[in-house]
């Protein structure tokens, strides 16, 4: 005797957060309830084996039905079919969106597109996270990346009253689409160090300070892009290097200040620019504190540089950005 | 002209696509009444139209008004090709139609097609102006109101219950029309779903005239069901009890509310009036002249009204005043077959078939119907002599007497209520039931009611036949129902006869001292339990004892009812679900020879099952069964029986006797130790659900003063009982005759097999209890949390070497199983009950069987002892109110204290040592309970008044209440409790319940019934998640249409819910499959009791601060 229909429907619509984890892992249904089993669930609740698949499987069919509907979260609140507690509603949303920091790093600056998507099969192997997993998070991405694209306003923002996620998690999505609209590419061996973490506190500082909308909040795509006139502006700073007066002159101030102040002085005077020499030699990050403020500093006294609002916006966030991912 | 009904389109959201090219949508909207269609403006390329049309006016009879949904339809403009339909959304406008319920219904509905179900959602505003039309002679009758509520409803009190109502009205199934050839399923879908909307409107509408000429204004116990009769037709019939019930005028009024029905009941003052009604004119004055005329519904023409209204038109003449009532009585082999009378049950059941129903097959046999009117009066007077000297002298026989007159003049003694105000039901007499099998395709005329009408009428009498066996003048806990398979239908009536105090019957006729009197003669709480049959002339031998309460009266050893537990019955300990499963093969065959069939097999289901049952109730060590609801299914090649009571412990009745074994072979000496070790199984068995559910009945000396001993206690039997029915039955001895049913003879394997499965009956986990009816006995703390839920399993039946056995267990495994799964998905709602438990088989097909399961699990409080004593006082109460200056003497002081006891209670470690002390006094138990939730905080207050009425009633004064200082920590706790409740109360939740209360709330306004029929079809069943997917999504959608109606009228939440048909038929060869829902209940408003709380409480905390500061307070 075989169950061909097997359903349970409540007023309030059940959900069990272990099976949503599960079917959130992309576990299949027999997977899920090995785990289950595994769990020591039928010891504690002295259930058999049947009804923890025919529970799965409803759980399952439950959240395969919410899942349209977590696509666009406010559909969720407004929807009649599923009474949810609004508590339980922040919780499906909350997890359905979260996404494995495993994944972020292997996606992270690449293109969202149908052949990124391919790659998927690659990833799921590399990163452990099963292919369903993978797929749900890389269509997450895409659909906040094109929700939010073309929007005015603030990025994160954006994606917090379209997706109703939690701040902490809607910074990093900005963070996602940040990267992916500027290709950033985090996946260059000299980065692989790097966590999400580091490189969503970077992209949150570019995106305060060097996108159109730090300077006008009401432009198009004020948070997405790299402000081009900024960009453009940087060129101007090249005078620094390429200028050997003023460079010598930068060097020399830079120097004098924090001459006895450092333990890695030889290597400063003989380096003077950026992290990976730095990382090699092994400074102590105070000194690359320290050495990184003074830089910054001083060029306010070379005289006949005109830049300096425009270094002070450029080199604000690069010297956080660079401490950040100053570490092992 | 007597109404207007204004209907404005406000907006759309959540639209699907429909132009593929935009991704948008031009959607427009047309609202049709009758015949009458407004439409709205095209609103372009928007998912969200916002139409804010003009306020379309409809000018229309109050008749259609009721009849006549609102239908309004959401379409896609297309300036080519014709308008695509989106979906659509049908309002009932009953519940704006009485003054006392909705003013206007305004809120967000789904838009649903049959096809693809919700499609996005829709604003409407609804308003209906009424003009008064004193018309008597009208059609409609509006104004009645109508209640799922199998009991009194909270916010009235019961002026007259009047009785029995019902109606039936027919047409053609458009499923079967020539016209379904050529149209689409969604036509054809929608025409159905019309068609019965029409159909109930019109029902009710008829009902309504029915409850107007008895004088009454309501219907309570408002049941309607459909029978899907195929080609001869679609057939929607009702039963009601009609009443005149008065609005409570204010809730602030009354004692703070209370979490249990029971205690609230007891708040409401019934009528002591002994002339409520003055319009009466008194059985004297027949009012021949009421006729009306009764004209069917001019929207379409094919069904007619039931034929037997002429009888409730003259409610106040002679039970028949047309002269000797004629019969068209089934012909020849009018074989009644077999009543398996249980003795101990009390049951009486019959299964009548009448296979040649059509006149031309055989002579039509005329047969004078006797009076019964008369017969009652005999039975009455008869008991009257028989019994009157013990139970209080000539006072009962002239209570008989009175109640006889109020009842004599109803055809059908019938009430569809389960609960019932204090002192309404008096004696119990057991289960009534009947069964008859009917051929549909041997309807005369199937277009027209009247057969269908006599058929149900020859059910009626038989169950009242019954009860005058029983010698019971009425029956309670009345319910009808079907089950059809092909041409085949069986139609079942059960119920519980029952003896029934006159004083809401009847206007006028009873002397008020008269009640007074009868009442205070009244053993407490053990009533109902006392046989209502002569003891000398009784109706099948019986086993009798004295009472186990009161040691006057006679009481059976077990009593089986349809009704829920009376409020103020005492028991012992927790009661349970008991079920009893059956199948019976049956071989496939046609018309005459399949009925011949199924009637024979009927009589051994109906044995079966009350054995099961008995032997089941034994093994819980309880003596009585509550809400016993029995199920006979007939399928292609079997017979399903499910039984569902909920089974209790009576302290009035005696203690069950255990179940013993005997081997048909005594000489085989393994034989015997295995027969042995059987026995031990079972009696270890007892003692487990014993201890499970709390069995432990107080030691009663058998020498009491002033009773006589009782009878030297004897095993049950089963035996043969007699008929009292006047028709020339053939009975058919089912009994074990002169054997004792509790011996279990193991003489073959079946016998093994019933033994074991009766073994296989899992308890459910720690923390679990179930029962079917409302309110669990032993169960009293609950906190607010609800989870009404429907699970359906569909179970393919491996066909080869079917046996009954293997039959037998495949259908105990599928219960069981699915019973497990549900405890399983609410294990976090423990400590909890599931209540209502509402189990519903049917056969789609040769191999499968279909089970649904509608119930509500609610969280209780584990923390409260459960107090035994408490039925004790609650007693007492009722003496005392009674006197209705005693009590309101008491009422605020008693506020003050139980107030002044609560922010001073002790903390929980007191608490629980406090109560698990056997040794304190009732009192000081109530006050030291758990505070952690408001609901138990009225329990106690209950208590404490109980307690008052005790002290005020023995002339002592004082009672010393003692309170433990304050603890902080208690009041955190209350704190943390209470905060997560007020978030469950966030807009938009509308809560659904079988029971008709929330626990933890109030009700503070009764909205208008909910009553709705949906059908959903799909031609891509495995692209919608195959058959589970589809179901589980149509549920969900059902539950949310339901809810956002309930919302619509303003309300919060569904009480006394009902899903009373879930057809579901499935071909996945061909990727289709196809469901009917058909729900009902009651649309309320409810506010928690905390809120109530803050209101009413307020005061008297100002006032009593400074008094309980001492700790101790003297009253």
């Amino acid at each position: 005797m075989t169950n061909e229909l097997d359903i349970f429907v409540g007023n309030t619509t059940l959900i069990d957060e272990d099976v949503y984890r599960l079917w959130l892992d992309g576990y299949s249904v027999s997977d899920a309830v090995g785990l289950r089993v595994r769990s020591g669930i039928l010891e504690q609740t002295g259930a058999t084996a049947g009804v923890l698949q025919s529970d799965t499987m409803d759980h399952y069919r439950t959240f395969h039905m919410l899942e349209r509907l977590l696509h666009t979260p406010p559909k969720l609140l407004h929807q009649l079919v599923f009474q949810i507690p609004p508590s339980r509603q922040a919780l499906l949303i909350e997890r359905y969106y979260a996404f494995d920091e495993a994944f972020v790093r292997e996606v992270l600056g690449k293109k969202l597109s149908k052949g990124t998507k391919k790659d998927l099969d690659d990833i799921s192997t590399k990163t452990g996270v099963t292919l369903k997993s993978c797929r749900r998070q890389f269509d997450n991405f895409k659909r906040v990346f094109k929700v939010v694209e073309e929007m005015r306003g603030s990025l994160a923002g954006n994606i917090q009253q379209h997706f109703l996620l939690s701040d902490r998690l809607a910074r990093d999505y900005a963070a996602v689409v940040f990267f992916a609209n500027n290709r950033f590419e985090t996946g260059k061996k000299k980065l692989q160090y790097l966590t999400f973490g580091d490189l969503a506190f970077c992209a949150e500082l570019m995106i305060q300070n060097w996108t159109p909308g730090a300077v006008d909040s009401q432009v198009d795509d004020m948070d997405v892009d790299l402000d081009k006139e900024f960009l453009q502006d940087l060129k101007e700073l090249k005078v620094l290097v390429a200028d050997k007066d003023l460079l010598d002159l930068h060097k020399s101030l830079v120097c004098t200040a924090l001459r006895g102040k450092l333990s890695v002085f030889p290597e400063m005077e003989a380096n003077f620019k950026f992290i990976e020499p730095c990382r090699s030699d092994r400074w102590p990050l105070n000194d690359v504190r320290l050495f990184l403020n003074q830089y910054s500093a001083s060029v306010h006294s070379l005289d006949g540089f005109r830049h300096q609002a425009l270094w002070d916006r450029y080199m604000v966030t690069l010297r956080s950005c660079l401490l950040r991912m100053y570490h092992d | 002209m007597p109404g207007k009904l204004k209907v404005k389109i406000v907006a759309g959201r959540h639209l699907p696509v429909m132009d593929r090219a935009s991704d948008l949508t031009d959607a427009f909207v047309e609202v049709k009444f009758g015949n009458t269609t407004f439409k709205t403006d095209v609103y372009h390329k928007s998912l969200n139209p916002q139409w804010n049309s003009e306020w379309f006016k409809f000018e229309v009879d109050d008749e259609d008004l009721q009849d006549e949904p609102l239908q309004i339809t959401v379409l896609d403009h297309d300036t080519y090709s014709a308008n695509d339909a989106i979906g659509k959304v049908y309002i009932d406008i009953d519940p704006l139609l009485y003054s006392e319920a909705a003013t206007v219904i305004s809120g967000w509905f789904p838009i649903y097609d049959t096809i693809h179900g919700i499609r996005g959602e829709i604003n409407v505003v609804v308003k209906v102006d009424l003009f008064n039309d004193l018309n008597r002679f009208r059609q409609s009758s509006c104004g009645v109101k109508f209640f799922c509520t199998t009991s009194i409803p909270k916010c009235y009190r019961a002026v007259i219950i009047h009785g029995f109502v019902e109606e039936l009205v027919v047409n053609e199934d458009p499923e079967y029309q020539w016209i379904d050839r050529i149209r689409t399923p969604r036509a054809s879908n929608e025409a159905r779903q019309r068609l019965i909307s029409l159909m109930s409107g019109e029902l009710q509408r008829k009902i309504g005239l029915k409850v107007l000429e008895m004088r009454g204004n309501a219907v309570v116990g408002y049941l309607q069901c459909f029978d899907l009769e195929g080609e001869s037709g679609l057939v929607v019939r009702a039963i009601g009890t009609a009443c005149t019930l008065d609005k409570l005028s204010s809730t602030a009024a009354f004692l703070p509310a209370c979490n249990s029905p029971s205690k609230e009941m007891k708040e409401i003052p019934f009528n002591e009036d002994p002339n409520p009604n003055t319009h009466s004119s008194g059985p004297s004055t027949p009012l021949k002249n009421q006729t009306y005329s009764f004209s069917p519904s001019k929207s379409y023409s094919r069904q007619s009204s039931s034929s037997d209204t002429d009888l409730s038109l003259t409610p106040k003449t002679a039970p028949y005043p047309q002269g000797p009532r004629i019969f068209l009585c089934p012909s020849s082999p009018s074989l009644s077959s077999g009543s398996p009378h249980l003795k101990k049950s009390c049951l009486l059941s019959e299964s009548s078939l009448t296979p040649h129903h059509s006149s031309h097959i055989s002579p039509v046999v005329l047969r004078k119907s006797v009076s019964f009117s008369e017969e009652l009066l005999l039975a009455a007077s008869g008991m009257g002599s028989g019994s009157a000297g013990k139970e209080g002298g000539p006072f009962k026989a002239l209570l008989r007497q009175q109640t006889q007159s109020a009842l004599e003049q109803r055809e059908f003694p019938f009430f569809t209520l389960t609960a019932f105000p204090p002192g309404f039901l008096v004696h119990v007499g057991g289960v009534v039931s009947a069964r008859s099998v009917k051929l549909l395709d041997r309807i005369h005329n199937p277009d027209e009611p009247e057969t269908r009408d006599a058929w149900w009428a020859e059910i009626r009498q038989e169950i009242k036949s019954h009860a005058k066996a029983l010698g019971c003048h009425a029956v309670v806990g009345y319910s009808e129902s079907t089950s059809i398979c092909e041409e085949v239908c069986i139609l079942s009536a059960s119920g519980t006869a029952a003896v029934l105090n006159p004083r809401f019957l009847q206007d006028g006729t009873v002397e008020g001292c008269l009640e007074q009197r009868q009442e205070e003669n009244l053993p407490p709480g053990c009533g109902f339990c006392h046989i209502p049959y002569d003891e000398l002339n009784m109706p099948f031998p019986a086993h009798l004892t004295y009472c186990y309460s009161c040691r006057k009266q006679k009481v059976p050893d077990v009593l089986f009812t349809t009704i829920d537990l009376p409020t103020d019955a005492t028991v012992v300990g927790k009661g349970c679900l008991i079920q009893a499963r059956l199948c019976r093969l049956k071989k496939k065959a046609q018309a005459e020879a399949n009925a011949t069939a199924i009637s024979n097999l009927l009589p051994f289901m109906e044995y079966e099952v009350h054995t099961q049952l008995m032997n089941k109730l034994k093994l819980k060590g309880m003596n009585a069964l509550f809400g016993l609801r029995i199920q006979i299914t007939v399928g292609e090649n079997m017979l399903m029986g499910l039984a569902s009571a909920t089974g209790v412990y009576l302290t009035a009745l005696p203690t069950p006797g255990g179940i013993q074994i005997a081997g048909k072979t005594p000489n085989d000496g393994s034989y015997e130790q295995h027969i042995s070790h059987m026995q031990k199984k079972i009696n270890d068995t007892i003692a487990k659900n014993k201890e499970l559910y709390e069995i432990n009945p107080p030691e009663i000396p058998e020498e009491i003063i002033g009773s006589p001993i009782p009878e030297p206690r004897q095993r049950s039997r089963l035996l043969r009982s007699q008929s009292e029915s006047s028709d020339e039955v053939i009975e058919l001895d089912l009994s074990h005759g002169k054997k004792d049913a509790f011996v279990l003879e193991i003489d073959d394997t079946d016998a093994m097999e019933d033994v074991h499965s009766l073994l296989t009956d899992v308890p459910p986990p720690s923390g679990f209890y179930s029962c079917n009816t409302e309110i669990m006995p032993g169960i009293n703390n609950w906190t607010s949390e609800i989870q009404m839920f429907t699970s359906v399993r569909v179970s393919r039946l491996s066909n080869i070497n079917l046996t009954n056995q293997t039959l037998n267990k495949n259908f105990n495994d599928l219960c069981e199983n699915l019973l497990k799964s549900l405890y399983f998905k609410l294990r976090s709602m423990i400590p909890c009950c599931l209540c209502h438990v509402n189990f519903t088989v049917s056969l789609p097909e040769d191999e499968l069987i279909q089970i649904t399961v509608t119930a509500v699990a609610i969280t209780f409080d584990k923390h409260q002892a459960v107090q035994t004593t408490k039925t004790h006082v609650e007693k007492s109460l009722q003496r005392a109110s009674a006197d209705n200056e005693e009590l309101l003497q008491f009422p605020l002081e008693l506020c003050t204290d139980s107030l002044a006891s609560h922010p001073f209670s002790p903390a929980k470690e007191h608490l629980e040592s406090a109560s698990s002390n056997s040794g304190i006094p009732a009192a000081q138990r109530a006050t030291s309970i758990d505070y952690s939730s408001f609901a138990d905080r009225c329990n106690s207050w209950i208590e404490l008044i109980k307690l008052k009425a005790q002290t005020i009633r023995r002339g002592s004064i004082k009672t010393t209440v003692s309170v433990e200082k304050a603890s902080p920590l208690t009041e955190g706790h209350f704190r943390q409790r209470s905060a997560p409740a007020c978030a469950n109360s966030t807009v938009g939740v509308v809560k659904m319940t079988p029971l008709s209360f929330i626990p933890g709330a109030k009700i503070t306004k009764y909205l208008g019934i909910i009553n709705m029929f949906f059908i959903r079809e799909t031609t891509s069943l495995r692209e919608e998640g195959g058959v589970s997917g589809f179901l589980h999504a149509f549920i969900a959608e059902v539950f949310a249409m339901v809810r956002a109606h309930v919302a619509a009228l303003g309300g919060n939440a569904v009480v006394s819910y009902i899903m009373k048909q879930c057809v579901f038929m499935e071909n996945p060869n061909k990727n289709q499959a196809q469901c009917l829902i058909n729900v009902s209940g009651d649309a309320v408003i409810f506010v928690r009791e905390s809120e109530l709380e803050i209101i009413s409480a307020q005061q008297p905390i100002a006032s009593c601060q400074p008094a309980c500061s001492g700790g101790e307070i003297a009253t």
